[in-house]
């Protein structure tokens, strides 16, 4: 297999793992967690394309990884922000509690 | 045209006017009311007299003088019907003699409906009743003619049934209007048959009216399937509706039981005027009658003979009957009955003014002779039946005197009385008619029985003992009437004698008159063709009537009020068979009235089950659809809209269960909704 092709798959592999935290897990944090690894596995599907790829000198996919992981740590800031005031609401984590939204 | 011919419509027009005012005029207006009717009726006297003076003055050359105004009345199509009026010798002698008789009965009136509540509407129809009658007479079209018959006809019905509270009244006043009805039925069938042979309803149009000669000329020519002359069959059935309205036989039953009306109703109606309406018919269509006739006073047309017969046959079968009856004024009725028999036997075999001779004098004498009776009913305290009353005489004098005036003059006591004069005349033509002697016959057997009844009548009411019941101790016995109604009596009395002179053979001013040439005064006549013989024949039936009337009444006073008859003790089932009227009204109801009766039955079950029903299907098929409808609402639509309702609501139900408040939920769906889509279009093969 040629190396693009291994890189997109351990991206696809990180991507669905963090998906499915994302989907599964019980803890806001651990939710967080399987986003910031989706973020990261399509930062790498960037990389991969840019290294393997047909313009391998221009550093386009480098600093759009970049830019991505700053958003990445903004997004996790505010999601952090977000749960610590869900917590200090509902004094749990689980965020199966939180469906005051129910219809 | 002189102003009175123009103006010849005032005549009837005031005395309705009178009646329009007097039915608005309140119950207690009653000096209002008959201050209406006499002056309105005083009015067209005094213009009847005028338009009577009028034609004297008209020079007499041998042609009847007649001045018609016509005019134009509705258009149907392209065609107009005409009406209008005339004035002639026949037209201004019975406009006098209506407007004459009838004031003096309205002023009478005043005295006898004194105690009547219902006075003014008395002479609202009385009023009704003279202005429509006036408008029989001057009417010169058979349409306008039988439009004021039909009114007369309808006052006749109101006055009759004037006590409507009365069953026998209300059932009496019905049988006359029914009666009349189906004279008037044929009487309608004749004038269309005429209006379609002659275009025209106008009787005299300055040529072109319908018994002008033009249209004479060309009824006579058309003949009819059943051989009949068209003349002929059109004159008979015009002559039935005078059978009806002059109480004829077989249409004469109406007429004693009018007598339930008030007496000066039977004077005006039923003796001068209405019944003398279907004469003056007669009169008035004449030319149709008696066209078609031989030369000469030889022979006679069909329509004659039957006018003939008829009153030959009446004229003795009422005066039968008269001798058996009770009541004073069914007496009255009868010997009406039979006098007008006696006045068409005049115009069928005599003319014109041999049959309205005897009308004038009869309508003087009669309303006489009704008014007398009138005056003895109030006399005696409402007491009709002859049988108990009696001594009159001394009690009402007056009322005896003219009433033995009437009388005589109704009998044709020789030479004094006007009824001598009409009679003989008819009598006289009778005699001479080239078709059959019978006639004449019957006509002496009845101025026999007429005499006769009439004597009877006499002593039984005026003489011998009062027979009164004594109702309550303090009745008052007889007394006369008061001046308003004996001045009328006193009136009439005096012309019932004088008209006589305009009438004798010596001086006959009378027909000359009528046939518009002048009359001299020749006693010679006397002694011509037999008019001597027949005067002497007469006068010995006139006496031998009254002789076998004192005979057998006269001699020995009547003292009880319910012992028999002397006739019926001598012939109890002759008499029984006279008193009961031939049984006609009994033979009536058996056939007659019992198919009506039967038909109407049949109608009303026709009505009832067919029509009714059918409207009742219908009705009921529009229900039942409307049912179903309803069904369908209700069982099929309206849980349609529920389940539907229903489901929407579960739907809702089943889609809110999805919203449970928790993100992550959501995300899954978002995941799942977005693997599907990347499957539908990888599948759907876009790249």
């Amino acid at each position: 297999m040629t190396p693009l092709a291994n890189c997109l798959l351990l991206s696809a592999l990180l991507f669905s793992i963090g998906l499915a935290g994302a989907l599964m897990r019980r803890n806001a944090i651990l939710v967080l967690i399987g986003i910031e690894l989706m973020l990261n596995a399509a930062n790498l599907n960037f990389i991969a394309f840019w290294r393997y790829g047909p313009n391998p000198e221009a550093l386009t996919g480098l600093m759009f990884v970049i830019f991505s992981i700053g958003v990445a740590a903004a997004e996790a800031a505010v999601g952090l922000a977000l749960i610590i005031a869900i917590y200090r609401h509902t004094k749990t984590t689980n965020i199966d509690q939180v469906n005051s939204m129910r219809g | 045209m002189t102003w009175i011919v123009r103006n010849l419509w005032l005549i009837p027009t005031l005395p309705a006017l009178a009646a329009g005012l007097g039915s608005v005029a309140k119950q207690r207006n009653r000096r209002l009311a008959a201050s209406l009717a006499i002056g309105s009726m005083g009015l067209s006297l005094l213009l009847s007299l005028g338009a009577f003076a009028h034609v004297l003055s008209l020079k007499g050359n041998g042609e009847t003088a007649r001045e018609v105004v016509n005019f134009p009345w509705l258009q149907y199509g392209g065609e107009w019907v005409k009406l209008g009026w005339m004035l002639d010798p026949l037209t201004a002698l019975m406009l006098v003699m209506v407007c004459f008789v009838g004031l003096l009965i309205f002023i009478y009136s005043t005295g006898y409906m004194s105690h009547d509540e219902n006075f003014t509407r008395f002479f609202c129809f009385l009023s009704l009743f003279a202005g429509a009658m006036l408008g029989v007479v001057i009417a010169n079209s058979l349409l306008l003619l039988f439009m004021c018959w039909e009114l007369v006809g309808l006052t006749s019905y109101l006055l009759i049934g004037f006590w409507y509270e009365k069953p026998a009244a209300a059932a009496a006043a019905k049988k006359a209007f029914l009666t009349t009805r189906i004279g008037d039925l044929a009487f309608l069938l004749g004038m269309v048959w005429l209006y379609s042979q002659s275009g025209t309803l106008l009787f005299y149009d300055h040529g072109a009216g319908c018994i002008e000669n033009a249209a004479l000329a060309h009824l006579v020519a058309q003949a009819t399937g059943i051989g009949l002359a068209a003349s002929t069959g059109i004159a008979l059935l015009i002559f039935a509706g005078a059978v009806g309205k002059s109480g004829q036989v077989p249409l004469h039953v109406w007429l004693p039981d009018a007598m339930e009306g008030p007496t000066p109703v039977s004077a005006l109606i039923h003796a001068a005027t209405m019944v003398a309406a279907g004469v003056f018919l007669v009169a008035r269509v004449y030319p149709l009658m008696s066209v078609g006739a031989g030369v000469g006073p030889m022979s006679s047309t069909t329509a004659l003979q039957v006018v003939t017969w008829v009153g030959a046959v009446t004229a003795v079968f009422a005066a039968l009957i008269a001798v058996a009856q009770d009541d004073i004024k069914r007496i009255l009725a009868y010997s009406t009955i039979s006098q007008l028999g006696y006045m068409m036997i005049g115009l069928g075999v005599g003319g014109v003014a041999v049959g309205m001779f005897h009308l004038i004098t009869h309508a003087f004498f009669k309303a006489l002779l009704f008014l007398g009776a009138g005056s003895v009913i109030h006399g005696c305290h409402e007491e009709q039946d002859i049988r108990r009353m009696g001594g009159l005489k001394r009690f009402m004098p007056i009322t005896f005197a003219t009433y033995a005036v009437g009388m005589l003059a109704l009998c044709g006591f020789p030479l004094f009385f006007s009824g001598f004069w009409s009679k003989d005349a008819i009598l006289d033509a009778a005699q001479a008619w080239s078709v059959s002697r019978v006639p004449f016959y019957l006509g002496c057997v009845g101025a026999l029985l007429t005499a006769f009844y009439m004597t009877r009548q006499v002593y039984y009411v005026f003489f011998g003992e009062s027979r009164l019941r004594i109702h309550h101790e303090h009745q008052a016995s007889p007394h006369e009437s008061p001046v308003v109604m004996t001045m009328p009596l006193s009136v009439l009395a005096v012309f019932a004698v004088l008209l006589g002179i305009i009438g004798t053979p010596a001086w006959p001013w009378f027909s000359s008159f009528l046939n518009g040439e002048t009359a001299t005064l020749d006693a010679g006549r006397f002694f011509e063709s037999g008019i001597l013989r027949v005067m002497l024949i007469s006068s010995v039936i006139v006496f031998t009537g009254l002789g076998m009337g004192w005979w057998f009444y006269g001699r020995r006073p009547i003292v009880s009020a319910t012992a028999p008859d002397e006739l019926e003790r001598l012939q109890p089932h002759i008499f029984r068979v006279l008193r009961n009227k031939f049984y006609v009204d009994e033979f009536y109801k058996a056939t007659f009235i019992r198919f009506t009766i039967w038909l109407s039955r049949v109608s009303d079950w026709f009505d009832r089950w067919i029509w009714n029903g059918a409207v009742w299907s219908v009705s009921h098929v529009v229900l039942g659809l409307s049912w179903v409808a309803r069904a369908a609402d209700i069982y099929v639509v309206n849980p349609g809209f529920d389940r539907g309702c229903e489901s929407v609501e579960a739907g809702g139900k089943l889609f809110s269960r999805l919203q449970d408040g928790r993100a992550q939920d959501y995300l899954r769906y978002v995941g799942l909704a977005f693997a599907g889509l990347v499957v539908l279009l990888i599948w759907s093969g876009v790249r």
